[in-house]
Parts: C-alpha cells; structure tokens; sequence
C-alpha cells in the first residue's frame, strides 16, 4: 500500500471516529471532550515537508470543523500542531529525516518514552490553542485551565490505547531497500 | 529588493504558518459573530451526506424510543379531534360544515414541516443539530424547530439547498424568551455550558411563587416560535441573594441526548414583524423627527 493511500485512509477513519464515535458519546462531564483525531498529524511520516505538514494539518482541522460547525476553530489548532511537529521531533531525536530506521513517529521508531513525551507536549499545544480560542468566546479562566489539563490527560489515555491496539506493524529501513 | 525576497524565503514555512491561522481564526470569528462563513453552504452538503448514512444506521436502535413519542403525540392530538365531542343534555348534536376551514376570518400564522435529524452533539459548548430539510424544502434562517413530543429544540441558524444547522437550546450564545405558565411571568432562557441535561433561566421575580415542576413555555415575544409550547419543567429553584430574582434549573422536555424526528416551524409574518420592528426603530431613532 502507498504512503499516500495509506494516509488517506486513515485520515477518513481519524476524522469519522471522532465525528461518530467520539463526539457521540454520552455527556461525562464538562471538563472531558474526548480528542483524538490529531492523532493523524503525530502519525505522519517522518519526511514530510514542513509546508505540507501545514497545508495537511490545516485541512484535517477543517474537515472536522465543517462536522461540529465551528469553522476555524480545529484548524488554527491543528496548524499550530503542524508547525511545531518538526521542532519537537528534532529535539527528542535529532537526527535527518533519511537516517530514521522507520517512516513514521511510534513507539517502535522512537521508543516509548520520546514517543509519549512528543505526544504529550503536541498534544498540550494543540488543546491549549484550541481551549483558549472558545475561552475567548465563553468561559472563565480557572476552567480553562482545568478543562486544559483533564482534556489532555483524557487525550493522551486514548493515544496510549490506540498505540497498544493498533501495534503499526512497519518494515525496518535499510539502505538496500 | 533582493533581501526582502531572501527573507520571504528564509522564513517561508512561517509566513504559511502565519496565513493558515489568519485564513482559519477568520472562518471562527465571522462565524462565532454572524452564523457565516466561506464555502459553508459546500461543506454542509458534504457533512450532510455523511450524516444521511449514519443516520440510517442509528435509526435502527432509536426507532423504539421515537415510536413511543410518536404515538403519545399522535394520542395527544387525537384527543382533540372534534369527534370527540357531543353536546349531551340537548337533541342537537355537533356537525360540522362542508366547508371544513373557515375561510372568512382566519389567517394562517404558523406553518410546520416534519425533518430527520441527521447529526446532533450534546458535548460542546456550542451544539448544533443537522436536519436533511433545507431551502429546496422551504426551510429559512430564524425558524424554530421542535422535538417530535413537542419540546422546544431551537432555531435554524444556517441553510444550504438540502440541509440545514439547527442551534440547539445547548448552545451558550441561545436566548429564547420564555414563560412559566402558571404565574404568566416572562423570563429569558439560556445555557451556562455546564450540563446538558439542564437549562437555566433567569428575570423571574422574586415575588412569583414557583414549585417544582412547574411549566415553562415559549413566550409571546419571539418572532421564531408560536407562544405557549413547551419548553420545560423547573427542576430547581436557586433564589439570587444579591439580586430580587430567581435562578432557576430547567429540565428539558426535548430528549437532546435521543433527538430523531423533529417539526420546523414557520412563521408566515416573520418578515412583515422584522420589517415592521425596523421601521419603528427608524421612525423613533430619527433625529429629524426627534422634535415632536
């Protein structure tokens, strides 16, 4: 299967899981919307160039936006989400793009530790962006930090699951193939 | 010259950075202010279909729930049917004319049109319901939509050709005016974001003596809604020490979390009330005529 189909794919799933399953579930509580769909952005190869990196990103946030009708508002999230992907994967694995063994960030490429924290730190950045957006709208300060802290826990409690479900099963890279 | 072109490329993946969020908190605070954006019309078509295909497969599992409403709104309104009426201590009994309407006196005021609801959320602080009736169906801005057991939903905010937006009561820019049926006292209704299964309502006196269970209603002010359907009981009342009103918790009648078939509501004078709103405004807000 090509990189490309294989991300198209997913992107359908991603935005299709979140739009059906999770954004249907019953009310937990206030604090606790349960995201994953970003988890296609941290799944994308390791050699993407950063203006696609954007441009994709961008129209992932879109194309959920257009399910919850708030225009706008996932995008600007996911296209900060995009532009500081390649910072972090720089400091937790400094190395070029041609020398990683796998095409895309997983536990296996990176090992668990870096693969959490770089989940984590994005996954922060992304609902920080995106909480404080609909604070400006509506909402006090105190929930906007609370809401900030449970969503990403909750977030990063799916990603692990994902991860352990999903194993991407990915061929090691070496320079004969 | 040649620097500034050195520069734009030096910094290019920012400068995209930067046009991609212009591009996007433009879609969020046009819309967040007047209920538009670009090439919306487009993407509601696009969900619409999505929707249309879940939708058959959640019907599946709702269809029980939807045909209990359905038959005690059927049961309601069957009651009222003028066959059900004798006049018992005389000879004369009730018949009705040919002519079932009378077409003399009466004016049409209020238009209702049925819809599947395709797409609803409780989870947001902004929820939004879809419906597959759109403006080919007649439907327009400002109407106001109903649970198939008669509870109040909300109003239409957004049209494309075969679909349209509903903002639902759990949405925290909603307002509606409302009215507790037994005491007549006109209050606005609202959301605080908090939990989908209340409402909150505000501007009731102090002096009115509620109870619990209550009857809110849709009040007489709207342009949107026929006054006196229903909105909801009072599952709590919270008196305000600083202020001389209520805050009351509202339960909805409306089931949001089992939203299937709904009614649109059409207010045939909604356009003669607006203009006649503006006139007035303009009439009085005149500074020529000011000196009357």
């Amino acid at each position: 299967m090509s990189e490309l189909l294989r991300n198209i794919i997913r992107f359908t799933l991603f935005i299709l899981v979140q739009v059906y399953v999770l954004n249907k579930i019953p009310h937990l509580h206030r604090f606790i919307v349960p995201y994953l769909y970003f988890l296609f952005l941290l799944w994308l190869p390791f050699g993407i160039s950063r203006i696609g990196l954007l441009v994709v990103g961008f129209l992932t946030g879109l194309a959920l936006d257009f399910f919850t009708m708030t225009p706008g508002l996932h995008a600007a999230a996911c296209v900060l989400l995009a532009y500081c992907r390649p910072f972090v994967i720089n400091i937790l694995t400094p190395k070029d793009p041609n020398e990683f063994n796998y095409r895309e960030p997983s536990p296996r490429a990176m090992g668990w530790t870096p693969y959490l924290v770089y989940a984590l730190v994005l996954t922060i950045v992304h609902h920080g962006y995106l909480v404080l957006l609909e604070w400006l709208s509506f909402g006090s300060f105190f929930g906007f930090l609370v809401k900030v802290a449970s969503t990403s826990a909750i977030s990063m409690l799916l990603i692990i699951a994902t991860e352990m479900l999903f194993p991407r099963r990915m061929k090691f890279r070496t320079n004969i193939a | 010259m040649r620097n500034i072109f050195l520069f734009i490329r030096r910094f290019f993946t920012f400068f995209v950075f930067l046009a991609l969020q212009a591009v996007a908190l433009w879609f969020l605070f046009s819309y967040n202010k007047f209920h538009q954006a670009k090439g919306l019309g487009v993407a509601n078509e696009i969900t619409g279909w999505f929707n249309t295909r879940y939708n058959t497969l959640e019907d599946f599992f709702t269809m029980r729930e939807e045909n209990r409403r359905l038959l005690q709104m059927n049961d309601s309104l069957i009651n009222l049917l003028p066959s059900n009426f004798i006049v018992s201590d005389t000879t004369i009994t009730l018949t009705r004319d040919s002519i079932p309407y009378d077409t003399t006196g009466k004016l049409r005021q209020y238009v209702w049109r049925e819809a599947q609801v395709l797409y609803n959320t409780v989870n947001a602080d902004k929820n939004y319901v879809q419906i597959n009736r759109g403006s080919n169906h007649g439907i327009q801005d400002h109407m106001g939509v109903f649970s198939s057991d008669g509870g109040l939903v909300g109003q239409v905010v957004n049209v494309s050709p075969n679909f349209s937006q509903v903002m639902s009561l759990l949405h925290v820019q909603n307002k509606v005016n409302v009215l507790i049926r037994r005491t007549n006292s006109t209050g606005t209704l609202y959301w605080d974001g908090r939990d989908p299964r209340f409402l909150n309502l505000k501007d009731i006196p102090r002096s009115d003596s509620l109870v619990l269970g209550d009857t809110i209603v849709t009040g007489k002010f709207s342009l949107s809604f026929p006054p006196g359907y229903l909105v909801g009981t009072i599952a709590e009342i919270i008196p305000d020490a600083s202020t001389n009103f209520y805050v009351l918790k509202i339960r909805p009648t409306a089931n949001f979390n089992n939203l299937q078939q709904v009614m649109v509501v059409e207010n045939l004078f909604f356009n003669d009330l607006k203009t006649l709103e503006k006139e007035t405004k303009r009439k009085v807000d005149d500074p020529k005529r000011s000196a009357r």
